[in-house]
This record gives structure tokens, sequence and C-alpha cells, in this order.
């Protein structure tokens, strides 16, 4: 059944009209780009590995698939021939260690104070890039003293018996975004919701875009026997990071191959934060007592959120925020599609495709970005020396609720 | 969401409705599979270049005999005035574009082949090209720029048929500095605009060309500032430069695209890339709501009107299965022009008149895609476009221009309709 990825390279009219829009082709000649490495390449791959080590230049941001008006899927197909590179030639350390968000979590978050600190010394980082390869300049996280799952035990629901919500909060929110965990409890509980937070690990993306696809099958499978019971019991899951619910919707089941019940139960039931309150909005559920807020704030909608086939939901939840003035940003991509831009290899060509964003951001003028993702968040606020934060901090701070935080 | 209207596809139909509705105030939603054609063709608004094997000089004085001898045509429904106004209206809103050119005379411009290719609005980055001028022109390549051949463009431009003599030769430079192997119209375009790839080409040119000879370069002259790099390659060389077509992707298509997708999303219109519709909520002969496919699940999006712009066989807005059954993909509506499965599908010679070229939706004159008896399948469903019956676009030149003359046509009946009732009461 997985070859109906495969097979929809038939489909291909070799209309290049991927390879206009691919990010990564147009700053790189080391990319030749999503027609060749995708379709046409996949002919000669038959049962064995790829021919050509090129596609681990890809950085997966999908953006060929979205645009391919013959329905090809050439970001699935590449993600694929990745795989069966690294299985043959072995995944090296560095591809390893960062793909596993929870492992360097479950180091890290204990010795907080001093992790960050490393993380953020000179020469330490210019050690770990000549020792592993992980690109001394790249945008890296702080972590919390406190993990999201860790406060949110300590939360009680103001109303036990409102209609629940479950939250898949990922990797980032829990290791180095518990605010904004907080953030997301606090606005679902002002619409009225119980928000249940059930354990969780990695949902195994980082693993899927560096190639280790039989590990990203453990992790996603493990994540869904913890989620599936609530979809089967009609709850709606909802998840702030745009990629990792990308893994929950579709990828698991047409990348990686996983294919049962309780997969197909969750990923029917798995919403973004801003479809699910949007939703809730076309309903007339949504509260709208929304404090004036005057910003402007740039917005970009990451690759992986465009993923999800529903145009950009924030945008028009912001537009409800009297005063807030949100510009569409325009640029696809902020170059570090999850764990690419942080290779050393990879850093500057990361780098080069978020130049357009980086710019345009700038040109606002504004101190303060939104994007849903959180890597993008943190490349963003680098790259362009800004305030990155998720949308959904707007409309927290919209509503009121961060009042003591100024 | 909901939405005053929902346009399916994002070609140049598509956009052209989208944003003409918007910018009335309509809310406005794009779904498409992917991106239209704007990036494959040339971004030349050919409205009438052929009738038969006649090349047509003037598209205005011609369209009454292509109406007579094909009274299917979409022109049908799109009067001359209305014509005029969508091609107004067009290059008022690609205004750095800088559009030229009328309805009442072709320009000949040559293609990527070297064919004078008749067509009415043309960006001036193109327009030099215009071969009904006649003298000398010389056709620049780049070594290792894809797809490009000027001796090709040169031999067959001296072979056209041409209203005053031409004479044509090729030229072929070595590739901008820094790098190697292929070069595709994208990178090359990028290079312009970054990498002030137009005082390279200055260079590169000099002393290689002979007094008043006009110079014709692919059109990868930048995405967004190809403009400014004409003028002034126009100003340095002190002669005509023109930019040909290339094969895709279409540079000067994307210009058309990011122009328009820029202040479609400037007005609030959302745009849904890599989204297919799968179905539609329908009661009493009228479209509800669009459904659309999302992650696992779908995503219904209310509307008021529904645009179909969702292209002909190329694009699968039809498809031919391989028991020779032809079906529209988004709506499933009635097709004229199909034959019957038992029937020829194709001829032997490609570009013969093949028995599916002309099929597509029929419509009526408010654009509604209509059933056998000619009454209206949905009361608020609009198409334009590549989708509709009665053409043959690539033999007429007439692709563009029936996507802007529909798109906009399509627009204007919406805004028509949902002003109807008004009209009523003052009655």
């Amino acid at each position: 059944m997985n070859d109906l990825i495969r097979d929809s390279l038939d489909h291909c009219v070799k209309c290049t009209i991927c390879e206009s829009f691919c990010p990564v082709a147009q700053v790189t000649p080391l990319f030749p780009g999503p027609k060749y490495v995708g379709p046409q390449a996949e002919r000669y791959r038959g049962v064995g590995p790829s021919a050509d080590a090129s596609v681990d230049y890809c950085s997966g941001c999908g953006i060929c698939t979205q645009v391919c008006p013959q329905d090809v899927k050439i970001a699935e197909i590449n993600s694929r021939a990745r795989a069966k590179l690294w299985e043959k030639k072995g995944i090296p350390l560095r591809n390893q260690l960062i793909a596993r968000p929870s492992v360097i979590g479950r180091l890290g978050a204990p010795v907080a104070p001093l992790a960050n600190w490393a993380l953020h010394n000179r020469s330490v980082r210019r050690l770990v890039q000549s020792t592993i390869g992980i690109h001394r300049a790249a945008p890296m996280p702080s972590f919390a003293g406190k993990t999201f799952q860790t406060r949110s035990r300590k939360h009680t629901s103001p109303s036990p018996d409102a209609p629940a919500v479950v939250y898949f909060h990922g990797c980032g929110t829990n290791w180095y975004e518990p605010r904004l965990g907080e953030m997301v409890v606090a606005v679902l509980e002002h619409n009225g919701f119980r928000v249940i937070v059930p354990k969780q690990d990695c949902c195994g993306l980082p693993l899927q875009s560096n190639g280790n696809f039989p590990a990203a099958r453990k992790y996603v499978q493990r994540l869904v026997a913890n989620l599936a019971p609530h979809a089967h019991a009609g709850l709606p899951i909802v998840a702030n990071s745009t990629s990792c619910g990308l893994m929950l919707k579709r990828e698991a089941h047409e990348i990686l191959g996983v294919d049962n019940e309780d997969l197909a139960a969750v990923s029917r039931s798995t919403y973004d934060l801003c479809e699910f309150l949007l939703r809730l909005h076309e309903r007339g559920e949504l509260r709208t007592d929304f404090r004036s807020l005057p910003l402007t704030v740039p917005y970009h909608a990451p690759c992986q959120q465009q993923g999800h086939g529903i145009g950009k939901p924030a945008l028009d939840l912001l537009a409800l925020v009297p005063d807030l003035h949100v510009v569409e940003l325009n640029a696809d991509c902020c170059g570090v599609a999850g764990t690419y831009g942080l290779k050393k290899e990879k850093y500057a060509i990361s780098m080069a495709v978020g130049e357009r964003l980086f710019s345009d951001i700038k040109a606002t003028g504004s101190n303060l970005a939104a994007c849903d993702s959180e890597t993008c968040r943190w490349q963003i606020a680098q790259a362009a020396d800004v305030t990155a934060v998720h949308p959904i901090e707007l409309l927290y701070r919209a509503y009121g609720l961060g009042a003591h935080h100024g | 969401m909901s939405y005053d209207t929902v346009v399916v596809g994002a070609g140049l139909a598509g956009l052209t409705a989208a944003l003409r509705l918007a910018e009335q105030g309509q809310r406005v939603l794009i779904v498409a599979r992917g991106v239209g054609a704007t990036h494959l063709a040339p971004a030349t608004v050919d409205v009438l270049g052929y009738t038969g094997d006649q090349r047509v000089e003037s598209p205005a004085a011609s369209l009454p005999a292509l109406l007579a001898s094909s009274p299917d045509h979409p022109y049908r429904v799109v009067s001359d005035a209305q014509l005029r106004a969508a091609l107004e209206w067009f290059r008022s809103h690609c205004a750095g574009l800088g559009y030229e050119g009328s309805l009442d005379e072709n320009l000949l411009l040559p293609t990527a082949l070297g064919v004078a290719k008749p067509s009415t609005l043309v960006p001036r980055t193109m327009s030099h090209g215009d071969l009904r001028a006649g003298g000398r022109f010389v056709f620049v390549g780049f070594q290792g720029f894809k797809d490009f051949y000027p001796s090709l463009i040169a031999d067959n431009v001296m072979r056209a048929r041409l209203p005053v003599p031409v004479t044509a030769r090729a030229l072929e430079l070595e590739p901008p500095a820094g790098r190697t192997g292929d070069l595709g119209g994208r990178v090359l375009a990028e290079r312009f605009d970054t990498h002030q790839l137009g005082d390279w080409l200055v260079e590169a040119l000099r002393g290689k060309l002979d007094p008043d000879e006009c110079v014709g370069v692919p059109a990868v002259l930048g995405l967004r500032n190809a403009d400014a790099t004409w003028q002034h390659l126009e100003s340095t060389l002190e002669r005509r430069v023109f930019e040909v077509p290339t094969l895709p992707p279409s540079i000067p298509g994307m210009r058309v695209f990011n122009e328009l997708t820029a202040q479609l999303r400037a007005v609030g219109t959302r745009i849904v890339l890599g989204a297919r519709v799968v179905g539609a909520r329908t009661s009493a002969r009228r479209i509800d709501a669009v459904e659309v496919a999302s992650g696992a699940g779908t995503t219904l999006y209310p509307a008021q009107s529904v645009v179909l712009a969702s292209g002909g066989l190329a694009s699968g807005g039809l498809e031919l299965d391989s028991y020779g059954a032809t079906r529209e993909t988004v709506f499933d509506l009635p097709l004229t022009g199909v034959q019957g499965a038992d029937r020829v599908r194709f001829l032997p010679n490609y570009f013969d008149t093949q028995p599916l070229s002309a099929a597509g939706v029929s419509v009526d004159a408010s654009l509604r895609p209509v059933d056998a008896k000619g009454d209206p399948v949905y009361a608020n469903l609009h198409a334009a476009g590549a989708i509709l019956a009665g053409a043959i676009p690539w033999q007429e030149k007439s692709g563009n221009g029936i996507s802007v003359a529909t798109g906009y046509a399509a627009a204007q009946a919406i805004c028509a309709s949902s002003t109807a009732p008004v009209a009523e009461q003052v009655r």
C-alpha cells in the first residue's frame, strides 16, 4: 500500500514547478532539485539505495509536494530515498543524536544551567562542531529547568466537568518552551475546555528526517499507543508543533508506512492548535473577549504547517484581536527544516534559504515575529534578531491571561 | 471559515477571478492541488493568434470569424467591451511588469524555438522582440543553460514567414562565474536579482555585437527586478534588448503569479495549495460548501459562489481513464466535446486536431456550467479558463487570453448575481 506514494511518480509530467519553488536548489548546486532527485531518480532506485547521494541535501521542507499540480508525492519519495541511503551507509553519530530530542532533553534538563552554558559557549560549540559536526553558529534553544510534563502534573483544571481536549505538546514545548505549553492550556481553559496532558515522548519525526525509519516507527507507535484511547473515546487531540502534528496526521502513514487502526483514529482526531481554535470560532464557540493589542507582527507560516492543507488559520484568529496588525510574510522557508540547519555542512545553505524571510521580517521594523513551529522560531529569532512567538502567545496576551507578565 | 467565493485552481484564470472578486470586497478563498500554468507558459496574453492556418493580425477584427466557425468558443460569453476591460484590468494589475499591446494588433515574438508567435499583451521586457519591425537580431544563450539553443532560434527566425526582412544570428556566452554544471532558469533569475548579473552580461557582450543588432536573451532577467535590469541593459548596450521565453520554468510567468498573489494577500484572500477538493455539499442546485482534503480528514468551506478554474486535461481538471471515459475531476460536471468510449481517442500525429482537444464544460452567459438541456448545473457555480469547452488554445494561441477574459467575466457575473436581489427590489 505504501506504493501509492512511489507510484505517484508516474503522474510527473516534468513540468518543473517543484524546481521553481524548491528553496534549497535555488541556493546550492549540491542539490539538483526535487524533480531530478525525486520522481526521476526514483525510477533507478528499484529496491536498492539511491545511486546518487544528493538526496541528502533535500531539507524535507515539503514545498515541492504542496505546489505539484499533479499530486506527485515528491517530498515523501525523497524522504524514503534518504532513509534507504543512510540504511546502507550507516547513520552518523551526529544524526542519531540530534534526532532524539527527548534523549537530549533527559540529559540536559536536570543540569539545565550547565547545559545551557555549554550550548551557548563559543569554545564548547567549536569543539562540538569539529568533533560531532553540529555547526557552531546554529540556533540552539535553552533547556527549561522544569519540563512541561512536570508543570502540568501540578496543574488542576478549573472546570473538571468541562468537555475535554487532549494536548499533544511535543518535545520542544516539554524541554525548552514549557511556558508556551502553559499558555496553550490557559487559552483552551479560557474557552471552557478541560485539558488532558497524556504522558508522551517524541513523535519520531527527527528520526524520520534523519533517515532512521525503524527507530522513528518505534517512537511514533509508542506515542500513538498513549493517544489512541483518547481518540477512540472521540476526544480531539490538539498539537501546537506543526511538524509533529503533521507526523500524526499523515506522515507516519504516508512516509513511515505505519498502518493500523490506532494510528488511523489518532490521525483523524488530530488538529493543529490554530486549526482547532478557528473551527471553534466557525461554530461560534470561541471566546472573542480580546483586548486591544496595538502591535505590528510579521507572521511566517512554516512549511510543515502548510503541509496540513488548512491554509493559515493563525491569520484568521489573529484578525480577531483589536489593533493587532499582522503582516503575512511570503518567503517559503526559514531554512532550518528541523535539524537540517544544525548540520555543519548544511548550515550555510540553511541561512541562505532563510535570507529572504529574515530580511522581510527586518523590513517590518518589528521586534516581534509569529510562527507556529519551534525550530523555525529559534532560527528566526537568531537570524532576524527578533523575539519569535507562537501565534497562541498573542491570543493569550489579548485574552488578558498574561496580564501579570506585562 | 465561510467565504463569499471559493475559487478552485491557482492558474491565471483562478487568480484573475479571485483578485477581481476580492478587490470588489468579497472574502475569497483559493484552493488548488498545486500551482498552475503561470510557471510553465510564456507570460504573454495571447488572445487569438490563428484562425485555422491563418495568422491573425488583429484579434479584434478576427474574433467575429472565430465565433462564426466555433460557435461554442469560450469567447462567445465575453463581449468585446468586456474583453477589452479584462485586458486593461490585467495590464493595470501587473503595472510593474509594464504590459504593452492592444486587442487591435498582435505582436510577433520569437519563441524558445524561434517560431514567430502572435501575442496580444506582452511584458515590455519582451516587446522589443517584435519581428514585424524587421532588422537584425542576435540571440544570446549561456553555456550550460538548459533547453535554450540560440542557433536553433536564429535559424528558425530566418525561416519564419514575416512581413519584413529579418536577419538573425546566435551567440553563446561562457556561463556566469561561480556556477558550474547545469544552469536552471530559476537559479539564473535569482542571480540576476541578487548578483547584478546584468553587469556581467554587459561585459560578456562587449565587442561581440554589430551595430544596430537587437539582442534577444533568455527570459531569466530576474524575478523581482527584471524590468530594471532590462532597462539597464538597453541603456548600457544602447540598443533594443528583449527577453525570449524559455522552456519551463517560465520566469516571466512566475513574475505574474507573484504579482497577483501579493495583491491577493494584501486584500486578505486566503490561498491553500496542495489541497484537493474531494466533494461538495449541495442543496437545490446550489453548492453550499466545498470539501477539501486536509491531513487525515477534510475541511468544509461554506461559500456563496464557487469558481471552477481547475484547468484542462494537462492540469488534471479533466481526466481520461484507461477505459476511454472522460470526466471533470472536481464536481463531476457534464462535458461536451467528448467522444464515446468506442470512438477513436487519438490521432497518430501529435499535432493533429485531437478528438478531445476542445472537450470541457459548456457554460451559459453567466459562465455557469450547463447540462445537456442548457440549464445551469448549480446556480452558484461558475467556470473559467482551460476547463471551458470549445477552444483549442494551443492551435489558436488563445490560452492566456481565455483565462484572463473568462476569469474576469466569471467574477463580474458573480458580482452581478449577488446584487441581483437588490435590483429586483428596486423594480
